[in-house]
């Protein structure tokens, strides 16, 4: 070789815009089914109401979260975490049995993108349409246009991120505040940063999300196995691919190469080169590739749901479903039932009543009259409740233990209270040192909010 | 307050600080592109990577939009350093430090509770300890800032007076013990024992200051130990009731600040009590203390208040609304 001449590159390139073309059939109506479920479910939920307040309020400022009719509370962040971790294994177990069916149906950078492409089209048109306008020089017919898209958008977005705040801060409160622009400045900060970040994302970014920056995207393929559902392109079936021709007969498999499959994909691949870490299995190429297989009279599913296996090996629909509950689905349905089960138990038998009992460390016991010892407690009480309910305070563990204070504490509904008591017992009924006691709280006007805590007693030597 | 004598080591870090954010600059502009050789045996852009005689790196470029992300970090760390302190001493254009920030906080908190407070300290502190929700704002004080050494039943502990009794060292009037929560007390006995003279002696007096409150005691040391008592009764008075305004305590009751067993007794005469109530006045501030001297006061004395009703046992009263 001669001398090699240079050249430079660039490691960084700019973003070729994609226009996905839209698409009719089967998965199209599944994902906007999807999109109308997690968007009345997402923008309706927080205007319910549920007894005079609102049914579903993270209250942030007084740590408080009001779930229906529960009321959680920052020690029951445990729930919080087990709620991410079935989240988890439903994510793990769905990529497992269908591929990526959460990205391409159900994601909210999917769904949101799915609403502004919608928008996108009712404003700028088709594909075609869109392209041609973008390599338009700058008019008055194209800002108008693009005025509007970015409007529509930003309405949209603005009202996101409206309802997003509406979680944390009573969102009927928050439409007063909203038509006289009376926020906080956090609320305003959360409302334009959720509502500038869903605009970005679903306007400017979309794919990009899921391709440089969803980690989720990235680790799904180690769930992946050869009996997972994936987007496939049959090669056997496609090639050699390649225009009909009338008038000669040739030898040409059933891919027309309309490349109808490519203009849909919103990541911009080509599926028939096969699995790509790009495809988020939206199925958006199998619903083209069907309407062209109608339209020349070839059997649909040139593009479809199929997994590595199925293709290699020509396994019918029936033996692929077979293969469904293998071991890895096995144990991912097992773990999932376990811990659902698990979270369920617990939150029904959760009681919405916690207490701390807290020895006061500046004496280690005192005598008092006749010879008693008496020891000095503190009860940090939580009423979880949304009721107020009378408590009475008994205790146990030592003969002759008993309360010197009163032993009926009333707590009002969701009131967290430190109250002092003092506990007696005679000269010698305990050992010297630190003894093991029992201290119970029992509503009066209903037994089943009992908690039992153990402490020590302490008798000076 | 600087932790170095000499100015070197604020520019040492701020000049740190500044390299290496223009170091990331410098090796981001650097990566951003690459002079690699140009090939004619094969159609794709590669990094100029090559191992093993012939494999490659293709280059697989990352979105532009990202490498503008990393100098807008750059920026963002560059107006920050202006805006803030970071670069060694400078303090930054926004004079922000964690004490202003401590400091607005307690003034939004003062201006969130203050009113509350404002509104007690308009009362006469009696009124304030028949107000059930005053008390109950005044509990949630004590357990705060009182409870540590007082007990959380303020019962007190050896050397920390019970403060549900009648027996007060310094005055048990509702202002006096505002007073002394204001500015605090100290109860000083002297070490006595040269003044009371030898050991038996000492132990005579211990046992007649027992007499006097009717306790167990050896009646004949008693008798031999009132003739030495007059080395107490400069503070302790000639009837050993105690004197308020030297918070000399009332020797005739059996209350025991230090313990009441004949040696504990003798060896707060031989080397005397020192005990300290720190103030609280400028930590709380006089609203605070107003509330928390009513509640005090209210544990030894009837405020007249307590609705009996028909309940058998006794409630303790809501405090929700009150302490928020």
């Amino acid at each position: 070789m001669s001398a090699p001449e240079e050249q430079v590159i660039k490691m960084y390139a700019a973003r070729e815009e994609i226009y996905p073309r839209e698409t009719a059939g089967r998965y199209a109506r599944l994902r906007w089914l999807f999109v109308w479920l997690t968007q009345l479910a997402f923008y309706g939920t927080p205007w319910l109401q549920w007894n005079d307040r609102q049914a579903l309020l993270f209250d942030l400022t007084t740590r408080k979260f009001y779930i229906f009719g529960m009321v959680l509370w920052p020690q029951d962040f445990i729930y919080l975490a087990v709620l991410l971790i079935i989240s988890a294994y439903l994510l793990f177990l769905a990529t497992a049995v269908a591929g990526r069916v959460w990205c391409g149906f159900t994601c909210p950078q999917t769904v949101y993108t799915e609403i502004f492409l919608w928008i996108e089209r009712k404003i700028e048109g088709k594909r075609s349409a869109r392209m041609l306008l973008d390599r338009q020089p700058w008019s008055v017919g194209k800002l108008s246009k693009k005025t509007a898209k970015h409007l529509a958008w930003g309405a949209v977005a603005l009202w996101t991120g409206f309802t997003f705040v509406g979680y944390f801060t009573p969102i009927r409160d928050l439409l007063v505040e909203v038509q006289t622009f009376d926020f906080g400045p956090w609320e305003w900060f959360w409302v334009l940063f959720y509502a500038f970040a869903t605009y970005g994302n679903a306007g400017w970014m979309r794919e990009q999300v899921c391709k440089y920056m969803c980690p989720y995207a990235r680790f799904q393929s180690s769930m992946f196995d050869k009996d997972t559902l994936i987007i496939t392109y049959d090669t056997e079936r496609g090639e050699p691919r390649g225009p009909r021709n009338k008038h000669a007969v040739l030898q040409t498999g059933s891919c027309i190469d309309c490349s109808m499959c490519v203009q849909v994909c919103p990541t911009g691949i080509d599926i028939r080169n096969g699995l790509q870490y790009e495809c988020i299995g939206c199925a958006a190429c199998v619903d083209a590739c069907n309407g062209v297989m109608d339209k020349i009279g070839e059997p649909r599913g040139l593009i479809r749901y199929s997994t590595d296996r199925a293709l290699a090996e020509h396994l019918s629909p029936a033996e692929i479903r077979r293969r469904t509950w293998r071991p890895r689905v096995r144990i991912y349905t097992a773990v999932l039932c376990l811990i659902v089960a698990g979270a369920g138990a617990a939150l029904y038998l959760r009681v919405p009543l916690k207490m701390d009992v807290i020895r006061d460390r500046g004496a280690m016991g005192r005598e008092v009259e006749d010879g008693m010892i008496e020891n000095v407690y503190r009860l940090q009480i939580m009423n979880t409740t949304e009721s107020a309910h009378t408590y009475r305070i008994t205790v146990g563990g030592i003969d002759t233990l008993a309360l010197v204070t009163p032993a009926i504490v009333r707590m009002e509904a969701t009131e967290t209270r430190a109250v002092p008591i003092r506990l007696r017992t005679a000269h010698g009924a305990a050992h010297q040192g630190s003894n093991k006691i029992e201290v119970s709280l029992t509503s009066v006007d209903d037994p089943a909010l009992h908690v039992t805590e153990t402490a020590v007693f302490i008798v000076p030597r | 307050m600087a932790d170095f004598t000499s100015g070197f080591w604020d520019y040492y870090i701020a000049a740190i600080t500044l390299l290496g954010i223009i170091g990331c600059g410098i090796l981001l502009w650097a990566q951003s592109k690459a002079k690699v050789g140009k090939r004619s045996d094969i159609n794709v852009d590669t990094t100029g990577h090559v191992w093993d005689q012939d494999l490659t790196e293709l280059n697989t470029p990352m979105p532009r939009w990202w490498m503008w992300l990393f100098y807008i970090t750059i920026v963002f760390a560059l107006a920050y350093l202006v805006l803030y302190p970071g670069l060694g001493s400078y303090a930054g254009k926004l004079g922000w430090s964690s004490t202003g920030n401590y400091q607005t906080e307690l003034k939004q908190a003062e201006a969130d509770y203050g009113p509350l407070f404002a509104q007690y300290q308009q009362q006469d502190l009696k009124a304030v300890a028949a107000d059930p929700k005053a008390r109950a704002i005044g509990e949630r004080l004590f357990l705060t800032y009182c409870a540590q050494c007082h007990g959380s039943d303020a019962r007190g502990n050896k050397g920390f007076p019970n403060l549900t009794d009648k027996d007060w060292l310094f005055g048990g009037a509702p202002e006096t013990i505002k007073q002394t929560i204001l500015h605090g007390r100290i109860g000083a006995m002297p070490p006595m024992g040269a003044a009371v003279g030898s050991e038996k002696d000492i132990e005579n007096v211990a046992h007649y200051v027992l007499s006097l409150s009717g306790s167990t005691s050896d009646p004949i040391k008693a008798v031999f130990g009132k003739s030495k008592f007059g080395a107490c009764m400069a503070c302790h008075g000639a009837d050993a009731k105690g004197n308020p305004a030297l918070g000399a305590p009332n020797l005739t009751d059996k209350i025991w600040l230090f313990g009441g067993s004949a040696d504990t007794i003798m060896e707060t005469i031989r080397n005397g009590r020192t005990a300290t109530m720190p103030a609280f006045g400028d930590f709380l501030g006089d609203a605070k203390v107003h509330v928390l001297a009513a509640y005090i006061w209210s544990l030894s004395n009837d405020v007249n208040a307590p609705v009996v009703t028909a309940a058998t046992e006794p409630v303790v009263a809501p405090t929700a609304e009150a302490a928020k």
